[in-house]
């Protein structure tokens, strides 16, 4: 139950019948859990759940994206071995799928999208249009 | 302060307080509040418990108990846990992880014994009579809840999508589809057929987590209670390689945790580009969602 970093670093292990997590859990875990779930009820402090709702917005933008977190400021994760040990390159967006904030999809999508449409030009030998020249003008035709 | 509230509260306070009450306090000790963890029935379990816990500012967990139900408590300064210091608590991200963190771990300790239902973090009363009196007030409500979590625990399932992973695979994960017939093959051609490749490896993953998350909807239905979908993690926080398209909670009874473990971190065997990360076993914070409507007492303090 030591709350100390070396404590929480550690990976989960399989699982036992009970509490299985110990401190070691993941943190996103436990905030989407203590902060969303659980009995809410209003103690005699009120916190204003309004409050509490703008910070999982906070913490969902935050979570959503690393740039706009460091942007503001936020990079407490970088001081936490448990967090960062994971290096996270910049991804694709799914078809079908929201594009995420704070990356670039849109520009990502636009390069795929031109390879493949030099490639079906090429295909049934149609000269490639100014488009494909830009992007791949190494292509051979 | 609050005496009127609660006169024969008073007179009947825990023994097991080590601060006195907060009247008391106040002219020798800074005021205090008590922060509520966890509520359960009363009885041996969180008697035995509480006492080798430690809370927020490491406070020593006691339990506050009326109607058979007790709650887990501890003592934390009334100004740095008023409305006000508590919001700039939360919105401090170092602190409201310590907050997070401290709040799970007695939460979790207090569930390998019994069965408890998670408080919202920042749940706080004046003082144990307060907790008391919500006790009296709530306990049918959380007698039903208690009852029906019973013998149960939750177990979290995320499923990742992880296309580069994939390409890694040496297993030629990309069919040989309609090819024209293209007896050269250029250097940018070449470039273009590995780029497409890639497109489809990536398609392949994602398409193949969503069979996977599906199948893991199936699995876990026939293995478990209830079930709660909660967003899938993104960005930093989300500590897994890929990306989280499923993220998913399970009320599970404990005699089936590990059959539900290993049924469910197999699915995404030999499947690549998917991966499965089962975590718990948790308190049932995903099923203890209670949400009381009944407007809260008045009375604040001022700090």
């Amino acid at each position: 139950m030591s709350d100390s970093l070396a404590g929480r670093m550690g990976p989960s292990s399989g699982p036992s019948p009970y509490g299985g997590q110990g401190s070691s859990a993941n943190l996103a875990d436990i905030l989407e859990r203590v902060l969303d779930k659980g009995v809410v009820i209003a103690g005699d402090i009120q916190i204003n759940l309004l409050d509490i709702e703008l910070l999982t917005i906070k913490l969902r933008l935050l979570v959503a994206s690393v740039d706009k977190a460091k942007e503001m400021g936020i990079d407490w994760w970088e001081h936490d071995p448990s967090l960062s040990s994971r290096a996270r390159p910049p991804q694709q967006v799914p078809a079908g799928q929201p594009p995420e904030t704070g990356r670039d999809p849109l520009a990502d999508e636009n390069r795929q999208l031109r390879a493949e449409l030099a490639e079906l030009r090429a295909a049934i030998g149609s000269p490639q249009g100014s488009d494909g020249h830009r992007t791949h003008h190494e292509e051979e035709q | 302060m609050t005496s009127h509230l609660h006169g024969d509260d008073a007179a009947a306070a825990s023994p097991q307080q080590p601060l006195g009450r907060p009247t008391e306090q106040r002219e020798s000790a800074p005021p205090s509040s008590s922060y509520v963890y966890a509520i359960g029935r009363a009885g041996a379990g969180l008697d035995t418990a509480a006492p080798r816990l430690t809370g927020l500012r490491a406070g020593r967990v006691r339990t506050a108990s009326a109607d058979g139900l007790t709650a887990l408590v501890s003592s934390v300064p009334a100004d740095a846990f008023s409305e006000e210091g508590m919001k700039a608590q939360l919105e401090n991200l170092t602190e409201l992880e310590e907050i997070a963190r401290t709040h799970h771990t007695v939460v979790e300790s207090a569930h390998t014994g019994t069965t408890v239902l998670p408080m919202r973090l920042a749940t706080v009363y004046l003082d144990d009579a307060r907790v008391r009196s919500m006790l009296r007030e709530r306990a049918a409500e959380f007698e039903a809840l208690l009852s029906r979590l019973e013998g149960h625990a939750e177990l979290g399932v995320k499923v990742y999508a992880d296309p580069r992973a994939a390409a890694a695979d040496p297993a030629p994960a990309t069919s040989d589809g309609p090819e024209p017939a293209a007896p050269l093959v250029g250097p940018g051609r070449a470039y273009l057929r590995q780029r497409r490749a890639r497109c489809e490896t990536q398609r392949d993953a994602y398409r193949a987590a969503g069979a996977v998350a599906d199948e893991v909807r199936d699995r876990a239905a026939a293995l478990a209670r209830d079930r709660v979908a909660h967003r899938p993690q993104q960005g930093e926080l989300a500590a897994g390689a890929g990306e989280n398209i499923a993220n998913e909670a399970y009320l599970v009874p404990t005699g089936r945790l590990r059959e539900f473990h290993r049924t469910l971190t197999g699915l995404a065997d030999g499947v690549p580009g998917v991966r499965i990360e089962v975590t718990g076993p948790w308190a049932p914070y995903s099923f203890a969602t209670a949400t009381a409507t009944a407007p809260p007492p008045a009375e604040s303090r001022s700090v």
